[in-house]
């Protein structure tokens, strides 16, 4: 386990184990006993690693998706391109920091970034309201989108939001109208999109820049109507089982590729995205190639029938 | 209906009827509330007497209904399920439903203190409803219109599967037929117990609302109260024109929540229509008893100077669709 990494609470015990291992290993001369509990340690860290990660719950899961060390938009962009142009504001009043877009290049071609940012600390997450983003915030999207579908340019989103802003200013500037109209002017681009949910995938508020021609989702990452804390706090009547909502609501990656909802699961190094950030992008960078060679196959009206036609399809119901 | 548009002249009946009115006020001032819980015949009374939600007088249910459910005493316009709602605004016996053969399931095996399938079945039971919309082809003042209405005592108008596909189908019908669309939302937002599948249904009738908006179709959304969430942030914020009815709640995030978030109090009138209306985010409020006027008077504003497509009245439907006659 690496030091510098907080550990979550299913992590513990590992933590204990390889604690105990670096104070072994740190003394400069080992006993023959030593040795061997050395030896038995790092068997059961082994174990006990295999064993955890195995079992994670959805919850745990969770917990990962939200874990403060995750690799944010920021760190996939500058990973995954050599250059970025930020491009801000949605032209009538505000620039909203919750939401970042701007231009990249993958492979020679140049792509559009629209993105949900968290913050680091309290400052930073001051100015970027904990990823959480205002009407403002879909407005610039929206804005982008538009100027992705003048240039001709494919769209990538990075997704990590607890969800839109629940704010008085967000409502009397109408968060609701915000995300219906991106939703609508989304489904209308004739440019190949790939939403890629790399954290918390927060309802409407992960939507509004997440109707795409292919929805990838990272390992650990959860895509949800509705939080598992207010899930419960609604059917549960008490926030305490959010674990089992979280379960219920069927929120994870896996879940999601099943219902046929994600197209694809990018993997993450074990423990999550933070063990590995180079990795992980790495594995995000191959992703994004496959599916924009297979999208930039299309013409421009055959990606817009495609992601109708995803979306179409989505929904169980009984006839008769 | 007929009765109502006789107006002026009292007709015996409604003198007896305005005697017991009068006669049960004055009992119902001189009595302590405690004792208006243990009047014996309570069911027979509920369905003849309906108190009002706001201001608590009691009116007399018939009346009432004639009213359009508005309360005469102060104006409140009290909820009304989805086929009233249709009754009210198409002529009469012109409405077809359509799709009311798509049932709900349980996707995800749900369960939280209850099974989402036995939810399901009180739902049903409770409702009378099938699912949380309704939705067919009416006419307005003899314009053919595609028309969908929600039904909030099934799971609170929540979108699930259902909900998201009929309104889908609807708009298909729509730009099948060159129809123009209204859609009446009165709704919490998504349905937590169909999970992602029921969010996803906000992309569904966004991207086919795209193809109306592009097709020049004219789409008026009513927003009824309460109207939140997953619903308001997809079709029900869509229309070419926003109509709310008097002191509905619409809004994105509920009331709690916003205060939770920001602590602090919001104002009376927040999410109100017509806060909403102040704010620029609606068209227009309008009175229960103006709406069917409204919208015959919009419909025909934006569909008479495309002539060729008017009075679409050549509708082929299925034969399993037999038109409803609406109870009056």
């Amino acid at each position: 386990m690496k030091a510098n990494i907080v550990p979550l609470d299913f992590e513990k015990p590992l933590n204990t184990l390889s604690k105990q291992i670096n104070e072994l290993e740190q003394k400069s001369s080992l006993v023959n006993g030593n040795k061997k509990l050395l030896i038995d340690l790092k068997t059961e860290y082994e174990k006990a690693k295999a064993d955890i990660y195995k079992n994670l719950s959805p919850f745990d899961r969770v917990k990962i998706a939200r874990h403060p060390q995750r690799p944010y938009a920021i760190d996939y962009i500058n990973h995954i391109s050599p250059s970025f142009y930020e491009l801000h504001g949605d032209r009538t009043g505000k620039d909203d920091n919750a939401i970042i877009g701007g231009l990249i290049e993958i492979d020679g071609q140049t792509i559009m970034v629209v993105a949900t940012q968290k913050g680091r600390n309290i400052k930073e997450n001051q100015k970027r309201n904990f990823g959480m983003p205002s009407p403002e915030g879909y407005r610039k999207a929206l804005r982008l989108f538009q100027h992705a579908e003048k240039f001709n340019m494919p769209i990538i989103t990075l997704i990590d939001t607890p969800g839109a802003y629940p704010g008085l200013e967000a409502e009397a500037h109408n968060q609701s109208q915000a995300i219906a109209l991106n939703l609508r002017e989304l489904a209308g681009l004739t440019v190949p999109v790939i939403s890629i949910v790399y954290g918390e995938g927060g309802s409407g508020g992960a939507l509004a820049i997440g109707v795409a021609n292919r929805i990838l989702m990272l390992e650990n990452s959860v895509y949800s109507v509705i939080s598992p804390e207010g899930c419960a706090a609604i059917l549960w009547r008490t926030r305490d089982k959010a674990s089992e909502a979280a379960k219920a609501l069927k929120i994870t990656a896996k879940d999601l590729y099943e219902l046929g909802i994600a197209d694809e699961v990018i993997s993450e190094p074990t423990g999550g995205a933070h063990y590995n950030i180079e990795e992980t992008c790495k594995n995000v960078l191959s992703s994004i190639k496959k599916h924009l060679d297979e999208l930039n196959k299309l013409n421009a009206e055959e990606l817009r029938k495609d992601r109708q036609e995803k979306f179409r399809k989505i929904g169980e119901y009984i006839q008769g | 209906m007929n009765y109502l548009n006789k107006g002026e002249t009292m007709g015996l009946k409604d003198f007896f009827k305005n005697r017991q009115l009068k006669k049960a006020a004055k009992q119902q001032i001189e009595m302590p509330s405690i004792e208006l819980k243990s009047i014996p015949s309570d069911e027979t009374l509920c369905t003849l007497w309906t108190k009002c939600e706001s201001c608590k007088q009691l009116l007399y249910t018939s009346e009432l209904k004639k009213e359009l459910s508005v309360c005469k005493h102060c104006d409140h316009h009290s909820r009304l399920t989805a086929m009233e709602r249709i009754e009210q605004l198409v002529d009469y016996g012109s409405f077809i439903e359509i799709d009311y053969d798509v049932l709900p399931t349980d996707p995800l095996t749900f369960s939280d203190l209850k099974p989402y399938k036995n939810r399901l079945q009180d739902a049903e039971k409770s409702s009378s409803a099938r699912e949380a919309i309704v939705t067919g082809i009416g006419s307005i003042d003899n314009q053919s219109v595609a028309i969908g209405s929600m039904e909030f005592q099934y799971i609170g108008g929540s979108m699930g599967s259902v909900v998201g596909e009929k309104i889908t189908r609807l708009i298909e019908k729509a730009i099948e037929k060159r129809l123009p669309l209204i859609l009446i939302s009165s709704s919490g937002g998504a349905r937590m117990h169909e999970g992602i599948l029921s969010l996803m249904q906000m992309a569904k009738t966004s991207s086919a609302l795209k193809e109306l908006h592009d097709a020049g179709l004219l789409y008026i959304s009513l927003l009824t109260e309460p109207t939140f969430g997953g619903v308001t942030a997809s079709f029900a914020m869509l229309g070419d024109i926003l109509v709310a009815e008097p002191k509905a709640r619409i809004g994105f995030a509920g009331r709690r929540v916003i205060e939770e978030t920001i602590r602090q109090k919001l104002p009376k009138d927040f999410q109100t229509a017509e806060y909403l209306l102040l704010n620029g985010q609606i068209d227009m409020v309008v009175h229960r008893k103006e709406l069917k006027k409204v919208f015959s008077d919009l419909v025909r504003l934006h569909t008479q100077n495309e002539k060729k497509f008017f009075f679409n009245n050549d509708l082929v439907l299925d034969v399993k669709d037999t038109p409803l006659l609406a109870k009056v």
